[in-house]
């Protein structure tokens, strides 16, 4: 049984549609990334899974029960969390009130689920009453993920965790994203670093012009001559 | 890191160094004689009512993201609906009384606020859901929303002059001494009344805003709405939050207004609407404190400029400080650059 199981989503903004028909499936506990050109509708895939911009034709089903076009506010509810690629923290917000509001919808005490995910991305630890926007982009990042784990998801949603950030920075997010997987939570990877985010998924796919072009275990695409001419720079 | 941290303190500490300075200069002023010291201090609770207006316009501004330009004939509605209980309704049930304590208005004035901040509550919601929220949903402009409000604002003030008259009224009041301080300062009792009444609401307002879950959640609205609802957040109840705390400022906003002149004038919110928008571009739009902060420079100056001017230039000063901060400076004395 999949996980999620998106298929034959249309979906754009006014006039333009920029999804023509995408499908995609992830499993539990895996890691699927999905790589492809700018403009290619990586991130408008994940809106659109996740209802920020609701799909006008194809289902979205989250284990087993249909979720097309539901509310981002409602989605969190069923265990998806979703990190957009930029301004995804409330900068006038402290570090510890960002993650509160992760938590927003839960009404019990969730003090502990709070001391594991600052045990899992201890950088924040240090910096839990500084305001957000005084962060350095990576713990900005680092911050993200954290509040979107405050929920303890099943299935995470990552718009290009890695944009922006040095090198060095790059490989400590990749390291982050494979231990939250590893704690069980499933995710869906969206990327331009295609070779590292490859590396480290179960499964991938490419997008292009808002259509399905390839899937294969991530592996496989590292090793296919046309993605590596096309994405991965030869 | 620390590098990031301490150019955000020093940031912070540049914008209230400037308002202490400022504030020392005034001060100096009026000690060396070239202004009174009563403007100054009258001006203050000048500027705290001028505050409570326009931290709610600033709230609205940072969750709705447009100019409620409505909103100074929301406190007139304020003021003139205390009429309706003072002048009338409560008179005709026994409730009558002026000259409470050293003030000169009766203890209805204390019953008076919860019915007035309900009625305005609800008007405000019900404008919400009627008008702003359809708009809304049709992601018009700014610009629109704006401008639908100036028309709610002419609507208002209308219905207003429609069931009152052009008029000039008053709340049953009781003439009182001013309390007389040293250097020839004399303060209306009522003034403190009002000034302990501003302060106490900023401060229930801080509180709000940063230990329950709702006022974080309207910070975190403010900040970014999509990851709000991303975050799990109802914006609209957010929304509805925002225009209740607005609508009680307002409303009480507008009754210590019609006490601080007093007299009510169905014009009276619609002036003072630009010492309002003056107070939130100075402090920075969408940060409240930063709009206490302006309101009372606004109130201060206005006032002292008296001296001089025929205070009927009152307004004239506030838009006077709106350009020049809109020139020089157009983020505001606590505004963060984009």
């Amino acid at each position: 049984m999949n996980l999620l199981e998106v298929s034959g989503v249309v979906a754009g903004y006014g006039e333009t549609e920029i999804l023509h028909g995408v499908s995609l499936a992830v499993e539990e506990r895996q890691i699927v990334t999905v790589i492809g050109p700018n403009g290619s509708g990586k991130s408008t895939l994940l809106k659109s899974i996740f209802g920020l911009v609701p799909p006008q034709k194809g289902q979205v089903r989250f284990r087993e029960e249909d979720i097309t076009g539901m509310a981002p506010e409602k989605m969190v509810h069923k265990g998806l969390c979703y990190v957009p690629q930029s301004n995804n923290i409330f900068p006038s917000l402290s570090v510890n009130e960002n993650l509160e509001m992760g938590a927003f919808i839960r009404t019990d005490d969730f003090h502990q689920r709070l001391e594991e995910v600052y045990r899992l991305l201890p950088d924040l630890a240090g910096r839990r009453r500084d305001n957000a926007g005084a962060l350095s982009g990576g713990q900005r990042q680092m911050l993200a993920l954290a509040r979107a784990l405050m929920l303890d998801p099943v299935l995470l949603l990552l718009d290009e965790p890695s944009a922006g950030l040095a090198p060095n920075l790059v490989n400590s997010v990749f390291e982050k994203i494979l231990g939250i997987n590893r704690a069980g939570v499933a995710i869906v990877l969206v990327e331009q670093n295609a070779r590292e985010a490859l590396g480290l998924s179960n499964w991938g796919y490419v997008l292009a012009s808002g259509q399905n072009q390839l899937e294969d275990r991530g592996e496989n695409l590292l090793k296919n001559p046309e993605v590596i001419k096309l994405y991965l720079g030869g | 890191m620390l590098k990031e941290k301490a150019q955000f303190l020093v940031r912070k500490w540049k914008a209230s160094y400037s308002v202490l300075v400022g504030l020392a200069i005034v001060l100096l002023l009026a000690f060396l004689s070239v202004i009174k010291l009563e403007l100054v201090v009258n001006g203050l609770f000048l500027g705290a009512i001028v505050a409570l207006g326009a931290i709610g316009l600033s709230l609205l501004y940072g969750i709705l993201n447009f100019a409620h330009i409505a909103h100074g004939d929301f406190m007139t509605l304020g003021a003139y609906f205390g009429l309706f209980l003072l002048g009338m309704l409560f008179p005709g049930i026994g409730l009558e009384g002026t000259g409470f304590g050293p003030f000169t208005f009766g203890y209805p004035l204390f019953l008076a606020f919860p019915l007035i901040i309900l009625v305005l509550v609800a008007i405000a919601i019900g404008l919400d859901i009627g008008v702003y929220r359809r708009l809304r949903h049709r992601n018009v402009s700014k610009a629109v929303l704006a401008m639908t409000s100036l028309g709610v604002a002419i609507a208002l003030r209308g219905l207003i002059q429609v069931i009152w008259g052009g008029e000039t009224w008053q709340y049953p009041r009781l003439s009182k001494p001013f309390y007389m301080f040293p250097m020839e300062v004399r303060i209306p009792p009522d003034n403190l009344f009002i000034g302990a009444l501003a302060i106490l609401l900023v401060l229930a307002l801080y509180l709000f805003l940063t230990r329950t879950r709702m006022g974080k959640a309207m910070r975190a609205t403010s900040d970014n709405m999509e990851l709000a609802r991303v975050s799990g957040i109802n914006t609209e109840r957010v929304i509805w939050w925002t225009w209740a705390i607005s609508a009680t400022l307002a409303a009480i906003g507008g009754i210590l207004l019609a006490v601080f002149q007093a007299q009510l004038l169905p014009i009276m919110g619609w002036r003072i609407l630009i010492p309002l928008f003056a107070a939130v571009i100075l402090g920075g739009i969408g940060n409240p404190y930063g709009a206490l902060v302006g309101a009372l420079i606004i109130g201060v100056t206005a006032e002292v400029s008296t001296q001089w001017l025929n205070p009927g230039y009152k307004t004239a000063i506030a838009f006077l400080i709106m350009i020049v901060t809109l020139l020089l400076r157009p983020r505001g004395i606590f505004g963060v650059r984009e």
